[in-house]
């Protein structure tokens, strides 16, 4: 693990920091905060790189819908900007420090959202982080500073390296600086809260949800047992977010269609999406272990069928596309959930777990042999002597 | 003109064994080799630059995809990957000693599936194909480029393809969830599937808008979408160009997106009235198309409040469509404009940079001067709401000094993009048509680190060469 911590106060910094590395042949651990590092497989690196020194919005036009902030800069400082003027991140980044267990570190920082591209509900309807990275600035693993993409919404031009560096966890680069698009943040919002049986049926509602043409924000399940901001599962839930009129006429119509239901408007919707973007009704304990599957919607209610059956609980979002567990920290828990992972065709991600389980087990599907050979390829690309974040993703690479 | 690179000499001696290669791996007529038949594919919608390849290959399946590749990779063969040939960059543009694979036959739609909203298709399937076979079903596909009845999936994932409904729904890139996937070995790779954000590096994100610089893509799973209740469009006429800039920043402000915010210049807006008779107003110096979504209700305020926005700016007028064949009859002359210009000009260049959109003003006016240094009539139409240009640049192909003049007078027109903070090509793709301007947006580090990324999919550099990374450089393709 790390013993020395490096933060330096600029881009420079952090270039010659990685420069030092690579000519020592010494690897880095790369950070933000510091609030995900639990997740994939632990890092072996003396010295810990962090980027949270590099603050602050340096650039930001509502009506272009462009903000950019140096990767340091906490996503809720972002968050606040861009409320003042009616805006917000369409890809409603998750704050996922209750769920990881790291309360004491302070708040997520757009470098590390970033880095690790985990989206909230709004995925959904609107975009996963990676597709909201207009630009990136990061040092390679070289130590050269480096730019991709750019400031505008339409860019095509070469390689886009920003969706590579996005969710690549720090193997392939430091990101230094982050270019986003950003939304109108909708006048009201509401959520229909709709009871259902089990799961099976939870998804059939947001199905019908999502394949209506309302415009649905979120479209998430709690379970039996599970509790949120005064709503109890069993109960699918459909977000409306847009101007006043649109958010009372399509409530009406969704209720219509899917009877049984009660408005949940305003405040408390915007607790209830918050609780289920934050993943807080799992309540994982601590030595529990979380992980994360993305799935074809309607897989989901057989996998978390098998969840259940490992002793782990887990809630549903994105129309049953993603489901979040928590369950005993053990490798028959793993087992189950890589096992409905492969088995629906979808692939899964260890958010938390002891160290001794992550660095024994894949934390992600393994690749095919051709696509991992290609991965390792991509990384020499980057970061040719290994030193960013080695291990994190794959035994070795 | 821009340059290509020589032949391998060593290719062309062996042209006939390597075609019967190719025979024996897609039997009948899916190898072209005749001179005649390869016309058709020496050129794309960037017609100025034409060479004949060595032979096209049509398979009809990965499997074949894969065995030509394995081949092709096997003898040094550059390749040259094909959809339908609509790209206005010289994307598909062949060179003297390369094979064509050429996507169109692999042309079915695998599954559709409405409760987990995507459906797989093959590269072949064209972009209006796949919202064919599921607007039955009240869905659709998003990205509408301009070409869309003809380009190809395969395509637009090439590209990343966008049009003019992406301000809402987002570009290619923001509706895929999967691809199969040959490499230059020739082994099949699957990146995603039917699921969100796949784990491992974002594979998916990377291979859209290569430009065939990675591998080839066969096969699609995309996202389709459930249509809104209805749409409608209006139109707003303002006197200056600088005026209609200050109406698309407004609109933007005020938190309501339409789903399209379509502007055109003078000379646009009368090319295209004399083409559709779409009832543009000829007095105006700019012209706004704006699309919104929902219910018939909905629509109404939606189109009440962006009209009250456009009345704050003494517009020359505005016409709000009262129902959806006269917002159609709105959409008829933009939707035509690129035929519009070709029919009072020989040739036209179709540029595409993107600025931040307060720039839009400036980069006009610097447009209209460099037109009159040039003597050359430029038409600008474009997505405004994301500052996506398209300058048309008229100019007389059989006259050698029109043409290089048209080529100068694009290439400055992006460099200036560049300059106010925006970029060479939001939608076209690079090409080779914006290949050696490549050096104006990175600096040398980044495209060598573009360039080694390149390479770690394709160290050999057969894969669409003379495409995207200028010829020069520290790491210059093989052979070069």
């Amino acid at each position: 693990m790390s013993g020395e911590r490096l933060a330096p106060a600029d881009e420079a910094g952090i270039a010659a920091a990685v420069r030092a590395a690579r000519e020592a042949g010494t690897p880095l651990m790369v950070e933000g905060s510091g609030t995900r590092q639990g997740m994939l497989r632990p890092v072996q690196a003396a010295r810990t790189l962090s980027t949270r020194a590099l603050t602050g919005i340096v650039l930001y036009r509502p009506q272009e819908m462009v903000i950019a902030a140096r990767a340091g800069t906490p996503v809720e400082e972002i968050e606040a900007a861009l409320q003042e003027r009616g805006q917000r991140i369409n890809a409603e980044p998750p704050d996922l420090r209750s769920l990881l267990g790291t309360e004491a570190l302070p708040p997520p920082t757009i470098g590390g959202t970033v880095a690790t591209n985990l989206s909230g509900p709004r995925r959904i309807a609107g975009a996963a982080v990676r597709d909201l990275v207009l630009g990136l600035r990061f040092v390679n693993g070289a130590g050269e500073v480096l730019r991709s993409g750019g400031r505008v919404h339409k860019n095509v031009t070469g390689l886009d390296l920003c969706k590579l560096l996005s969710g690549s966890h720090g193997t392939l680069g430091v990101v230094t600086e982050v270019t986003l698009k950003v939304a109108p943040a909708g006048e009201r919002t509401a959520t229909l809260a709709i009871p259902v049986a089990d799961e099976a049926a939870g998804v059939a509602v947001l199905s019908a949800g999502l394949t209506s043409p309302y415009g649905v924000t979120g479209a998430a399940m709690l379970p039996a047992g599970m509790e949120a901001a005064g709503v109890a599962g069993p109960v699918a839930l459909l977000r409306l977010e847009d101007v006043a009129a649109s958010v009372a006429y399509r409530l009406g119509r969704l209720a219509a269609m899917l009877p049984g239901g009660r408005a949940v408007e305003e405040e408390g919707s915007r607790a209830l999406w918050r609780a289920l973007r934050d993943a807080t009704p799992l309540a994982a304990a601590a030595g529990e272990g979380v992980w994360r599957l993305s799935l074809r919607p309607s897989a989901a209610p057989a996998a978390v069928a098998a969840l259940r059956a490992a002793g782990c609980r887990a809630l549903l979002d994105w129309g049953g596309g993603l489901v979040l567990t928590a369950g005993p920290a053990t490798e028959a828990s793993h087992a189950a959930v890589a096992a409905a992972a492969r088995g629906t065709g979808g692939t899964f991600t260890l958010l938390r777990a002891p160290e001794s389980l992550r660095a024994a087990r894949d934390v992600l599907p393994p690749e095919a042999p051709a696509l991992a050979a290609l991965s390792a390829r991509v990384k020499a690309a980057l970061d040719p002597a290994g030193i960013l974040n080695p291990g994190r993703m794959w035994a070795g690479g | 003109m821009i340059a290509l690179p020589p032949p391998k000499p060593e290719v062309l001696a062996r042209r006939d064994e390597i075609v019967a290669g190719l025979r024996a791996i897609v039997p009948g007529d899916g190898v072209i080799a005749e001179p005649i038949r390869l016309r058709p594919y020496e050129t794309d919608g960037l017609s100025a630059y034409r060479q004949p390849p060595m032979a096209v290959v049509l398979p009809s399946s990965t499997e074949q995809v894969a065995a030509v590749m394995r081949f092709l990779h096997g003898n040094g063969v550059r390749v040259v990957p094909r959809g339908a040939g609509t790209s206005l960059s010289g994307g598909a543009l062949p060179l003297e000693d390369s094979v064509v694979i050429g996507l169109m036959r692999m042309n079915r739609i695998l599954d559709v599936s409405f409760p987990d909203r995507l459906a797989v298709v093959e590269a072949g399937v064209t972009n209006l194909g796949i919202t064919k076979a599921v607007e039955g079903e009240g869905f659709f596909y998003a990205p509408d480029p301009s070409s869309q009845l003809a380009c190809m999936i395969g395509g637009n994932v090439m590209m990343n393809s966008g049009g003019a409904h992406c301000l809402k729904y987002g570009v290619t890139a923001n509706n895929l969830l999967g691809l199969t996937f040959v490499t230059v070995e020739g082994e099949v790779v699957e990146i995603g599937g039917g699921h969100l954000d796949a784990a491992g590096y974002d594979y998916l994100g990377l291979i859209t808008g290569s430009e065939g610089q990675l591998g080839i893509v066969t096969e699609v799973t995309v996202r389709i979408l459930r249509s809104a209740e209805g749409q409608r469009a209006m139109l707003a006429a303002f006197r200056s160009t600088e005026v209609a800039g200050e109406v698309v920043d407004a609109i933007m402000a005020s938190g309501v997106i339409p789903v399209a915010l379509e502007f055109m210049d003078r000379p646009c807006i009368h090319a295209c009235e004399a083409f559709a008779h779409a009832g543009y107003p000829l007095d105006a110096e700019a012209l706004l198309i704006i699309e919104v979504e929902g219910s018939v209700e909905e629509q109404d305020a939606l189109l009440e409040s962006i009209r009250a926005i456009c009345d704050r700016f003494d517009p020359i007028s505005t016409r709000v469509a009262a129902s959806a064949e006269e917002s159609l009859a709105i959409w008829k002359g933009r939707k035509g404009a690129f035929g519009a210009v070709g029919r009072i000009s020989p040739d036209y260049l179709c540029m595409d940079g993107t600025i931040p959109t307060g720039e839009l003003p400036l980069v006009l006016r610097r447009i209209g001067e460099m037109s009159e240094a040039y003597g050359l009539k430029v038409a600008n139409v474009f997505h405004a709401g994301d500052g996506n240009l398209h300058p048309l640049i008229m100019f007389d192909a059989n006259d050698p000094d029109s043409f290089r003049k048209a080529e100068e007078f694009g290439a400055d027109i992006l460099k200036l993009c560049v300059e106010v903070g925006g970029c060479l090509t939001g939608e076209h793709g690079v090409g080779v048509e914006k290949r050696d301007l490549m050096g104006v947006q990175f600096l040398p580090p980044e495209l060598e680190q573009q360039r080694r990324v390149k390479e770690a999919f394709d160290p050999g550099w057969l894969l669409n060469p003379a495409k995207v990374f200028p010829l020069q450089g520290a790491l210059a393709p093989a052979g070069h």
